[in-house]
């Protein structure tokens, strides 16, 4: 059995900096720590299956000697799988626990059923204020349709008017 | 026949897993779904134990690649029993958790997510009994820890976060050991088929087997949770919801275990690491039982003899001899009907009495007998009274260590002797610990709560975070009713001791020879 030693050199990196990162304080840290690591045990698999050879396709006229070992492969692809679930998981966790840092205890009380309510409202208020951009748009338009050399001036005036109002205010 | 059965056991429940996320509208078609399911898997699971009892083999192919290059599920004796006794106690949790959910709609309680959570991980569990290669083990492992990181966190309250997060690291790691020991191995041996492994492993020079063996330890050690590798279960097991916990105790670590008996009788029949089994099973006892007498929180205590008493399992197997591992299974099974049960049992109290403090709790045995009933049959048990099964299987245990070290087959006979004390010694202070709770929380009077000193409480340490949760007096029937079942179960445990223990025998008498094994798989020899 033969193998590479970049690979190795390679996984030896892995190990060392996922270990190193996975012993920070952090969650976010001891997540990429755990990822680093993970690859690193991947690309031990995959020096286990000994020298590289041909992509395992069994096909007529393919020696079976030529071939790479496709059993590493298929453990490899069953590991990433599973790493990507947990991966995914860790994530949602942290950004919980991040949530609930931000909180304090508070974080335990805050229910479903208020942020809907929250939720609900600020949509309705973001609906509100785009009918309203739309209408003042749509005003716009008709506006130009109607006189549009008069348009920049029209728009002059209100913004004369405005700062006059403002000055009046102060 | 029966062998087109064995895939079922991990397909019923993945297929009800999926179903019930289908129908997370509707709770009551969810509880329809995993009852169907978990009792199906009891009912397959009792047919094979018959049928494999009766001689039949059960290797399955999966998918028609045959052995060595296929997946295969094995189901011999051991798994079987494995197989049925965890089915029951999932199903009756179910039942448990079932009734909880019913009675209140607390954010802490089980949510739609709970029924598809908890049937994945019955189906890792069950994958884990009857994988046929290490790889589908690491599978096996991998969907029931998934399944339990969701259930450990449910609700995602501060707490449970907290304690989530150290259980998950930990599981994670013992992970990477346990994928990086399955490369090793395949580098080694070029197989991750068991029956094989068996056959080549002992072709290795004796070095490098004390590599393999040591690194797959570490990674099923720190599942079973044994010292030095438990600081991570009392920590995180109480926080879950009473029915979370009650399964956890009882199953998760004994897969761990299940596959430390896999791995000294199957895989590593000829590298005996008989020295380092005794002393890490002593010290698991001792130190483990000690953590408990210092808890003043009822989960918390139970965490730590639940720790202890792995140490019992590790021993038999530490033993080695046919009726070392025989008392080995027996346990298994009795401890995962036993430790459930006391923590169902821990759910009760908690609902009827409003903590699970030693320092707050008082006058229960009024309040309900029944609940006292329920709390003092299993604590007793556990302790080893007899005649109930404790005493069976530490007698068993005891009797076969005692065997071993007169032959002068396992380690030298002083260690054994000793560890025998440290068995006897963790057996009378567990039952200290348990009354201790039990006379405090169910014999005091209510109104001697108040400023109430004791020598008894002396060393007692409050959890760091104490939760009150308010009392209610309505329990559900259901939930009583799931307890009560679980007790009889222990107590059935003892009637049927004759009939169960020469099961274990026979399950034994396979895994003593390794041969028996690899002939079930590989009929037509090895080649």
């Amino acid at each position: 059995m033969t193998a590479s030693l970049t690979l190795v050199l390679l996984m030896a990196v892995l190990f060392g900096a996922g270990i190193s990162i996975m012993l920070e304080r952090s969650l976010t840290r001891v997540l990429i720590g755990f990822l680093l690591v993970g690859n690193a045990v991947n690309i031990l698999i995959y020096l286990m299956s000994g020298t590289p050879g041909l992509a395992p396709l069994l096909d007529d006229g393919v020696d079976h000697d030529a071939i790479s070992d496709p059993l590493p492969q298929a453990f490899i692809l069953t590991a990433i799988v599973i790493n990507l679930g947990i991966t995914a998981f860790m994530l949602a966790l942290i950004y919980r626990s991040w949530w609930l840092a931000q909180l304090g205890t508070k974080g335990d009380e805050v229910d479903d059923l208020e942020d809907d309510i929250e939720d609900a409202e600020e949509a309705a208020d973001l609906i509100r204020s785009s009918a309203a951009d739309d209408a003042a748009i749509q005003e716009i338009i008709d506006a130009s349709d109607e006189e549009p050399a008069d348009l920049d001036e029209e728009l002059e005036l209100e913004a004369s008017a405005r700062d006059r109002g403002e000055e009046g205010r102060r | 026949m029966t062998a087109a059965l064995v895939p079922l056991v991990v397909l019923l429940p993945l297929l009800g897993a999926a179903t019930s996320l289908i129908l997370g509208r509707s709770r009551r078609a969810q509880m329809a779904v995993s009852t169907t399911v978990l009792t199906a898997v009891a009912a397959i699971a009792i047919v094979l134990l018959v049928s494999v009892d009766g001689g039949e083999p059960l290797a399955v192919a999966v998918g028609g690649w045959e052995a060595p290059f296929g997946i295969v599920l094995v189901v011999d004796r051991l798994a079987a029993i494995m197989l049925i006794i965890s089915a029951i106690v999932l199903l009756v949790v179910l039942v448990y958790a079932v009734g909880q959910g019913v009675a209140d709609r607390h954010r802490e309680t089980p949510v739609s997510i709970f029924h598809p959570s908890y049937l994945i991980l019955s189906a890792g569990v069950f994958n884990a009994f009857i994988a046929g290669d290490l790889f589908n083990l690491y599978v096996g492992f991998e969907i029931f820890l998934s399944a339990s990181y969701v259930l450990l966190t449910l609700g995602g309250t501060g707490e449970r976060i907290r304690a989530g997060v150290t259980y998950i690291i930990v599981s994670l790691v013992s992970s990477l050991f346990f994928l990086s020991a399955i490369a090793l191995i395949y580098g080694a041996t070029g197989t991750v088929n068991i029956a094989q492994l068996s056959v080549r492993i002992a072709e290795l020079p004796a070095s490098v087997q004390l590599m393999l063996h040591l690194l797959l330890l570490i990674a099923f050690g720190i599942k079973a949770a044994v010292f030095p590798l438990s600081f991570w279960l009392p920590d995180s097991y109480p926080t879950a919801p009473a029915p979370v916990t009650a399964v956890f105790a009882g199953l998760l670590t004994k897969v761990g275990v299940y596959a430390i008996i896999r791995t000294e009788t199957v895989i590593f029949a000829e590298n005996d690491l008989t020295v380092l089994l005794m002393i890490v099973g002593g010290l698991t006892m001792l130190i483990g039982i000690l953590g408990a007498l210092t808890q003043a929180d009822i989960k918390r205590l139970l965490s730590f003899t639940l720790v202890s008493h792995i140490g019992y399992m590790i021993f038999g197997i530490g033993v080695g001899t046919q009726l070392g591992i025989a008392a080995t299974i027996y346990y298994v099974v009795h401890h995962i009907a036993v430790q459930t049960t006391l923590f169902l049992t821990t759910g009760l109290i908690e609902r009827f009495g409003g903590a699970t403090s030693i320092n707050r709790l008082a006058g229960l045995l009024k309040a309900s007998p029944l609940l006292a009933i329920l709390f003092f049959i299993p604590a007793l048990n556990l302790g080893g009274i007899p005649p109930f099964s404790g005493f069976i299987g530490k007698v068993g245990l005891f009797l076969a260590g005692a065997e071993g070290a007169d032959a002068d087959a396992a380690g030298p006979a002083w260690l054994i002797w000793a560890v025998i004390g440290a068995g006897a010694i963790t057996s009378l202070i567990t039952l200290y610990a348990l009354t201790r709770f039990w006379n405090m929380a169910f014999w005091r009077r209510r109104e001697e709560l108040e400023g109430y000193e004791s020598v008894l409480l002396g060393s007692v340490q409050e959890a760091p975070e104490g939760a009150t949760v308010t009392a209610t007096r309505t329990t559900p029937v259901l939930m009583v009713a799931a307890t009560t079942a679980l007790v009889v179960l222990t107590i059935l445990l003892t009637v049927f001791a004759g009939p169960l223990f020469d099961l274990t025998t026979r399950a034994a008498e396979n895994l003593i020879d390794p041969d028996v094994y690899v002939s079930l798989v590989f009929p037509g020899g090895t080649g």
